[in-house]
């Protein structure tokens, strides 16, 4: 199994910032296909490294087909087919050289409903680097993760408690954390705050903003206020096609497409 | 209520009456089989508790009704059941995770779970041919333990087997897909968390194939465990006798005497199969607090 191509971190040039603007993902006309049925219809788009870019839509429209697709999650979902590309820095994801357990590893995601594991919270974390060969303090790496997710200080006292004892927001924040814990490259995130109360919600985007000089997000969600407060792009999708793409501010404020000025100001979806 | 109407009240009252109707008969039905065990219980305990001391439980068998004891088969269930379990768990519970998590669905693996499940209904003396025409006789391992063993782990493993998938298939997906979103091979996410959270009813499984073994007798007739044995095996190549088997024995005899042995009998091999449910179920639960 070849080493996908390591991409150079530049979340600390601050000087140049067009530099920053480099694709971590990019898509060539990708399209998803259920037994046959396309669900996705030739999507080209890309999301930037260190930038959170949100994709929003109706329910059904596609959005989260296409997340799952970025870190082939729906090869467990039997009879989906996809074409086209994904290009992971200078690797196809869905070449066939490529180990879909390697792209996991380095594309981490975090699902609709907090999922953890019925363990401790301190396995929670330890287990996925764990298997995949961490070498070094445990409690360090459970600590930092952690304090990464904002949950260190509500459960330092007790890592050694079962994980679902937590309230619904402090284990979404155990799975980003569990997620961090890998040391993704990108982090996917599913309608995170979809099962959550707004200071659960609140507690989540503030984390973003702080995850962003590290990590590239994409984020899938319902919410229309909640992709413009955090994200830096937003993709707009309908039916499986990708309507429009681009600086968040744009896309809620001068949509170049009608049917996105539809959607974004609520007359319809 | 003034909100609520004469008809509706009336009908409301109905539904409430069938419901109680409805629990009186669920309750009727399970008290009746517990007093159906329970006269069982009764019926046995006056027969057979008398005979129960050391001398029944420290002795081999004897043509003396007052000398007879239940040493032998004793020794030999535990023998069998203890290689049962070693022979038949593994292989049932890897068999349902293989089907379970890494087979693909298709004809093939359809196949397979329509035989497991039609085999689970086989007669047990069928299963005690085939030990004999394969273990017996063409792996030569006589009228051995081991040959006893691995006739009765053929018959409990269906049910081993299909209780595992149902206990592996109540894992939500969600804890799989958690692991695998963060690198986890197939092998890696079964082991540490499919079967942990599966281990609670796979072992539920695995008390009911036990019990199912404990009590068989046909299929060890037919490989040839020995009806009367005076030695105490020493090794799973030692031939055997198994208590089901001596009790079988006692009761076919024409002596009062050794009616009530049967009976007496029939309290131990009870009170060894209560032991070894206490235990798997300590064990069950054990797990099940550790996951909450």
């Amino acid at each position: 199994m070849p080493e996908l191509a390591a991409v150079e971190n530049l979340s600390a040039n601050t000087e140049h910032p067009e530099a920053i603007l480099e694709k971590a993902l990019d898509l060539h006309e990708v399209s998803i296909l259920y037994s046959g049925n396309p669900a996705i219809n030739k999507v080209s788009c890309h999301f930037l490294r260190n930038k959170i870019t949100s994709i929003i839509g109706p329910s059904g429209c596609g959005k989260s087909t296409l997340l799952r697709s970025l870190n082939r999650m729906n090869d467990f979902i039997s009879g989906v087919t996809l074409e086209g590309k994904i290009m992971f820095s200078s690797e196809d994801l869905y070449g066939a050289e490529v180990d879909p357990v390697e792209v996991r590893r380095r594309i981490g995601m975090v699902f609709q409903k907090p999922n953890p594991f019925p363990k401790s919270i301190y396995n929670n974390i330890a287990w996925g680097p764990g298997i995949n060969g961490h070498e070094g303090s445990k409690d360090e790496l459970v600590e930092r993760s952690l304090k990464q997710a904002a949950l260190w200080d509500e459960v330092k006292d007790r890592l050694h408690d079962s994980a679902l004892n937590l309230s619904g927001g402090q284990q979404q924040r155990l799975c980003i954390a569990r997620a961090l814990a890998m040391e993704p490259e990108i982090l996917l995130m599913d309608e995170p705050c979809s099962a959550l109360d707004p200071i659960s919600t609140a507690h989540i985007e503030d984390l973003m903003f702080d995850l962003k000089s590290r990590y590239t997000i994409v984020i899938v969600t319902h919410n229309m206020q909640q992709a413009s407060r955090i994200s830096d792009y937003t993709a707009f999708m309908e039916l499986g096609h990708l309507i429009e793409f681009g600086e968040t501010e744009q896309v809620f404020t001068k949509p170049l497409v009608k049917r996105t000025e539809e959607y974004v100001t609520g007359r319809f979806g | 209520m003034s909100l609520i109407s004469e008809r509706d009240k009336k009908h409301l009252r109905n539904r409430q009456r069938k419901s109680l109707y409805f629990s009186y008969l669920c309750a009727g039905v399970t008290w009746a089989s517990v007093l159906l065990l329970g006269v069982l219980l009764y019926q046995v305990s006056v027969d057979g508790l008398g005979w129960i001391d050391w001398q029944f439980i420290s002795s081999f068998p004897s043509r003396f009704p007052e000398r007879a004891g239940i040493k032998s088969a004793l020794v030999g269930t535990l023998w069998l059941i203890g290689l049962i379990a070693i022979i038949s768990i593994p292989i049932g519970v890897s068999s349902a995770l293989y089907l379970e998590e890494f087979a693909k669905p298709g004809k093939l693996s359809k196949f397979i779970e329509v035989n497991i499940s039609n085999l689970a209904g086989v007669p047990s003396i069928v299963y005690g041919i085939l030990g004999l025409a394969i273990f017996v006789r063409f792996f030569a391992l006589e009228r051995s333990l081991l040959s006893g063993a691995l006739t009765m782990s053929l018959l409990i493993l269906p049910v081993i087997i299909i209780a595992s998938r149902e206990a592996i298939r109540t894992v939500p997906m969600s804890i799989r897909y958690a692991a695998y979103s963060l690198g986890a091979t197939r092998w890696q996410t079964a082991w540490a968390h499919v079967l942990p959270v599966s281990f609670p009813g796979i072992m539920t499984g695995v008390i009911l194939a036990l019990s199912r073994a404990i009590g068989e007798t046909a299929p060890l007739i037919m490989i040839g465990a020995l009806t009367f044995v005076a030695f105490l095996p020493e090794g799973p190549m030692d031939s055997f006798t198994a208590m089901p088997i001596q009790i079988y024995n006692w009761i076919s005899r024409p002596q009062q005497e050794f009616h009530e042995l049967a009976a007496a009998g029939i309290i131990v091999l009870l009170l060894v199969l209560l032991l070894m449910n206490a235990t798997v179920i300590y064990i069950r639960n054990r797990t099940e607090r550790r996951l909450k």
